[in-house]
This record gives structure tokens, sequence and C-alpha cells, in this order.
């Protein structure tokens, strides 16, 4: 039997890359995908919980989160390719315009 | 025993393309990665019981949303991306702050300590096949967010046609 700390300890790990990601790439599809890395993290925590706590709710979580993240990569990635029409480019730091 | 070497298997091979997802230069490698990556966290979600939400991480996010990821790397220009620098100029913050984050996540873990135990054990959830007893905890005590979600559904769909949308009027100047 693995310990749940195990588990528990590979989503943070996972958590702690996609934040990695999400902070240090410049392509804003880069950046999505690692807040997906995130969710990821975050799932299979509930989801280890849900076992080792013999309760139901963490994987009803999970679902709902798949959900939000399907509906998050629609709408993000159609904001990615409005700013790639409107500006000819998908990095972040070239995004300036509301800067000082 | 086994367990243990699955668990490991999958460990690793979750940290190794995540790492690789978030430093590979080429944005496709990148997407690849991930999905070997949500392949194996549809394996660790078979061993702890999950099926349904196994077939669902396999379907929805390997299946669905890192397709639409490609079309969309496809669809801008990729040539440029591989002369380009990967990290904003300020990525040495970013690593500390991911770092630090991890090391904290890490630290505090042992402190953590498991709350009540719900309404169903292990026995009960064989008899009535785990996909059953996802689908009875979901329609009895959580209809009201499954409704919800299929509103945000529903908001995703209006809005990602809405924002992919051209406008008459521009495009042709835009080509």
């Amino acid at each position: 039997m693995i310990p749940l700390s195990w588990y528990m300890a590979l989503a943070a790990i996972l958590f702690s890359i996609g934040v990695y990601g999400f902070l240090t790439r410049r392509n804003i599809i880069i950046m999505f995908l690692s807040a997906e890395l995130m969710l990821n993290g975050v799932n299979l925590n509930l989801v280890a919980m849900s076992y080792y706590l013999e309760s139901m709710r963490g994987q009803v979580f999970t679902f709902f989160i798949i959900t939000v993240a399907a509906a998050e990569a629609a709408i993000g990635l159609g904001i990615a390719i409005c700013l790639y029409r409107n500006r000819r480019t998908v990095y972040v730091d070239e995004v300036n315009q509301l800067k000082g | 025993m086994l367990m243990l070497l699955f668990f490991c298997y999958c460990a690793v091979v979750i940290i190794g393309t995540g790492l690789l997802a978030v430093t590979l230069r080429n944005p496709v490698h990148s997407v690849l990665m991930v999905l070997i990556l949500f392949f194996h966290m549809a394996m660790l979600y078979l061993s702890l019981g999950a099926e349904f939400l196994a077939a669902v991480q396999v379907i929805v996010y390997a299946g669905a949303i890192l397709v639409l990821y490609l079309f969309v790397l496809f669809l801008v220009s990729l040539k440029e991306e591989l002369r380009m620098p990967r990290f904003v100029s300020s990525a040495w913050l970013g690593r500390l702050i991911a770092g630090g984050l991890a090391a904290c996540l890490l630290y505090i873990l042992p402190v953590f300590s498991t709350g009540a135990r719900g309404n169903w054990p292990a026995e009960r959830v064989r008899e009535i096949t785990p996909t059953r007893a996802l689908a009875t905890e979901m329609y009895s005590a959580s209809v009201l967010p499954f409704e919800i979600a299929g509103l945000i559904l529903l908001v995703a769909v209006i809005g990602g046609l809405l924002l992919a949308r051209r406008e008459k009027d521009s495009s042709n100047t835009n080509g």
C-alpha cells in the first residue's frame, strides 16, 4: 500500500512544475498548457484523497475540474487566436500596449 | 511491491515529462510530452480505483483538449518560435518562486492529517462498480454543481465562437 503522502508529494511537484512553466515561458499557449499541468496536480490530489478517505466527493470534484479545464482551454485558445490575429504575436512580453 | 514499482514508474515519467514539457524549445514537442503525462495520470487514476475518471482523462484531456492545443499551435507560426528565446527575461524569478513553492509544499506535507472518512468504503464501491458509485454521488449530492458545469460548457461554446469569429469588414485587410 502506497502512503497517501506520496501521491500528495507527486501532486505538489506537478503543481510546482506548472507554476514554473506559467511564470517563465513566453509563449501564451505553453502558459495555458502549464495551467493544465497545475489542474492535473490538483486532480491527482483529489482522486488520491477520495480513494484513501473512502469518499466519492473527490472524484466528483475532479470531474467538475476537468469540465472547467475544457472550458478554460476553449476560451483561452480563442483569446490566443484573437491575440495572434490582431498583434501577430503569441509572446506575452511583446503584448505591452497597456504599459505606460 | 508491484504497486510500489508501478507508482514509482508513473511518478518518474510524470515529473520527467512535465519538466520537459515546460522547457522544450518546440511547442509541439511540449504538447506531445503532456500527452504522455496525461496517459500516465490516467494509469494512476486506474490504480486509485477511479476508472471512469481515467477514461475521461484519456478521452477529454488527451483526446480533445490536447488536439485543440495542437490545432492552435499550427495556426500560429512555429518557425520563429524555434529561433526566439523561450523564457521571459525575468525567468530566474519564476524559477525561484516555483522552487520555493515546491519546497514549502513538500515541507508542510507531513503536518497534513486526514479528516473524517466518507460513506463509500471499498467493499461497497466494489459491490456496485466504481462508475456507478461516482454517478450515485454526482446525481444525488452534487446535482446543482453538475447543472452549473453544463452552463459553464455552454458559455465556453458561445465564448469560443465569439472570440474565434472573424469580423466581416477586417477580413480582407488581415488576409
